[in-house]
């Protein structure tokens, strides 16, 4: 169960300004019935472009009807220049916080009032920007580089909790978080947990950073490595070239080889030399 | 309190009255140990073998057949896992698509982790592609595990019949029965049937226990390993009070069996046909043909469940929906997907499921009171009355 606000479930239970304005001189809609939350925006504005009168129609969960009655209570009697600064964060502290899960609702809110403007002062709605990441929701990257700068976000979780991007099937997980690692807040430096790799994986993983950190650096001194077996965490190899002759192989083997091996793969790999 | 309307019994259900009674000395005076051996904790051992004969009958095969587990879950996993590790040369399951997540996650997991996982389609209404199941079978298969009854639609799945398929394949057939015991007949002693899981708060019993059918001769290897306990099929002190009460729990279930399937029923179909008949473009989801006898799934269209639930939840009415909105996630169950239920209507699924202790009068109340409630929420949709656009 959720934890709302009592200005949540106020604002739920008994939204303000249900309902739509025949002669509205700017609508904004968003959302998607596959989104599950959608938001109709009416307003009436004067001659001085103050806000006289807005309604809402809204379909989604109790935050998403809350945060559009919010919106509506906040944009009343409101100036155009006024209006035009509220955000999803004044929808957020206007009814007292909402569950980081449902944010999306408030951003919701901010874009439909977005679109209004836009409608207002004639100008067209345009094709979205950019190419589209998250196929489920229609979300592109654009929008996600605004995201991640504007609401100060670290993690995929946190992308998909403001705008869905990533709710869906996932695919586009990885490219959300290249997104991240360009355009976000660096997340603070953490000790990743060892990884489960299946054996294949294991094995493939060893291959790519023999192949990627450990063969360049031998071949230099016209040695070389090759992987033999993969038993366990036991990685068999066999060292060629000049290495196969060398003194100090085993400090290779196991200050260089291993250490790599254990940063890159999973940290409690032992390597072992079969000899021929 | 305001008074509750409890219409989530797939959630969990109402503790008995006579299942706390029960339950109570073995909280308070009787604290022995089964395993000790004095006189004191002989009490607590005797009660748990009352209690292991309870459930058994209430399945119908021997009390050396159950293993008493800590919920649901747990004799999930315990049945897949000793399948696997039984067979360890085989790296194959297959399950459905609408399974509960503790078979779902854990066949996903599997994949994740060196195995393959099948998991079968569902038609429209939810009833299981057999073909699809019986092809994917293959000398890789350790285990096919599929659920008896569909917690989310009631639906009901030939287990029985594709017991006997899969294991005269030499293939484990497991099958969690965790929505269907107590609410469908069972006697597993004349099926194919291997392990079959169930918990005892869908049944009025308490939380925080679980039984596991083993079929003798079936080729185990416990989950939690530790002591003696449970004939060595499953490590830890007893947990004596809730096997008391799900021993109890289970006989009463079979006590009720005739009433779950004649008034429960009966105030289900009132409940279904009232809502179908009040609200205008509403649905059953899930096959009407052969479902539990308690539960209903309905979808309303163009709203959204979870502030379907809240505003239940205002009149004291209990109930779930397959919503997005309601489980953190953003896509509505995978049930709802599973069965390619349109979003329109997926997205206000909501879940009435009965027990015994419902009234007439309850469902009455729900009858007039939730029409009202959808129809303000569809005035408040932009999709009920489509507004012309900017």
């Amino acid at each position: 169960m959720w934890e709302y606000s009592d200005k949540v479930r106020e604002h739920f239970l008994n939204p303000k300004n249900v309902g739509e304005i025949e002669d509205a001189n700017a609508v904004g809609e968003v959302g998607s019935m596959a989104c599950g939350d959608a938001l109709k925006l009416f307003l009436k504005l004067d001659d001085d472009e103050r806000i006289t009168d807005v309604k809402f129609k809204t379909f989604g969960c109790a935050s998403a009807i809350a945060s559009s009655s919010a919106l509506t209570e906040m944009l009343k009697g409101k100036t155009l220049t006024e209006a035009e600064k509220v955000t999803n964060q004044d929808i957020v502290d206007f009814l007292g916080g909402l569950p980081k899960e449902k944010m999306h609702c408030s951003v919701m809110g901010q874009e439909a009032l977005e679109k209004a403007i836009a409608c207002y002062r004639g100008i067209p709605v345009e094709e979205k920007e950019g190419e589209v990441v998250c196929e489920c929701f229609g979300i592109t990257d654009v929008e996600i580089k605004k995201a991640l700068s504007q609401h100060q976000l670290k993690a995929v979780e946190d992308v998909t909790n403001f705008i869905k991007a990533g709710g869906g099937c996932g695919k586009c997980h990885d490219r959300i978080e290249e997104l991240i690692r360009e355009y976000g807040v660096p997340a603070p430096v953490e000790k990743t947990a060892p990884r489960k790799l299946s054996n294949i994986q294991k094995i493939k993983l060893i291959e790519e950073t023999l192949e990627r950190e450990v063969k360049p650096a031998l071949k230099k001194d016209n040695g070389d490595i090759e992987l033999v077996d993969v038993d366990g965490n036991r990685v068999q190899v066999k060292l060629k070239g000049t290495c196969a002759s060398c003194k100090s192989a085993n400090v290779t083997l196991k200050d260089f080889v291993e250490k790599k091996l254990r940063e890159f793969v999973v940290p409690d790999l032992v390597v072992e030399e079969v000899q021929e | 309190m305001k008074d509750i309307i409890y219409f989530d019994n797939n959630a969990t259900t109402r503790v008995a009255p006579e299942v706390v009674d029960e339950m109570i000395p073995y909280l308070r005076e009787q604290y022995g140990n089964p395993s000790s051996m004095y006189g004191f904790a002989r009490q607590a051992g005797m009660k748990v073998k009352e209690a292991r004969s309870r459930v058994a009958d209430l399945l119908g095969v021997s009390p050396d057949e159950i293993v008493f587990t800590s919920c649901g879950t747990e004799s999930d996993s315990t049945a897949i896992w000793a399948a696997l590790r039984s067979y360890p040369d085989k790296k194959h399951i297959v399950t459905t698509r609408v399974e509960h997540s503790a078979i779902k996650n854990l066949g996903e997991y599997l994949a994740r982790n060196g195995y393959r996982t099948t998991f079968v389609p569902v038609d429209e209404k939810g009833r299981l592609d057999l073909d699809y199941l019986y092809k994917h079978l293959t000398h890789d298969t350790a285990l096919v595990s599929v659920m008896w009854a569909n917690n989310e639609t009631g639906v009901i799945f030939p287990v029985e019949e594709i017991a006997r398929e899969v294991t005269s394949r030499g293939i484990v057939f497991h099958t969690d029965a965790v929505q269907a015991v107590g609410k469908i007949p069972m006697h597993l002693k004349d099926s194919a049937i291997d392990m079959l899981s169930l918990s005892g708060h869908k049944l009025h019993g308490p939380k925080g226990v679980g039984a596991l059918y083993v079929r003798k001769g079936t080729k185990f290897s416990p989950f939690m390993i530790g002591g003696h306990q449970e004939s060595g099929r499953r490590g830890g002190t007893e947990n004596v009070a809730s096997i008391v009460g799900m021993g109890k729990a289970a006989e009463l279930a079979g006590a009720h069996m005739e009433e779950e399937n004649t008034r429960v029923r009966e105030l289900r179909d009132r409940l279904e046909a009232g809502l179908l008949e009040r609200i205008p473009n509403s649905m059953v989801n899930g096959d009407p043909e052969n479902r539990l006898p308690n539960t209903t799934n309905i979808s309303f269209e163009y709203v959204e469940g979870e502030a379907i639930l809240l505003m239940l939840d205002e009149l004291g009415v209990c109930a779930s929906s397959g919503s997005a909105c309601t489980s953190g996630s953003l896509e509505p169950s995978h049930v709802m997907r599973a069965m390619g239920v349109p979003f329109t209507a997926a997205h206000g699924s909501v879940r009435l499921s009965l027990s015994i202790y419902n009234t007439q009068e309850e469902v009455d109340f729900v009858l007039e009171e939730l029409p009202p409630l959808i129809a303000r929420l569809r005035e408040m949709s932009p999709y009920w009355v489509k507004a012309r656009a900017c």
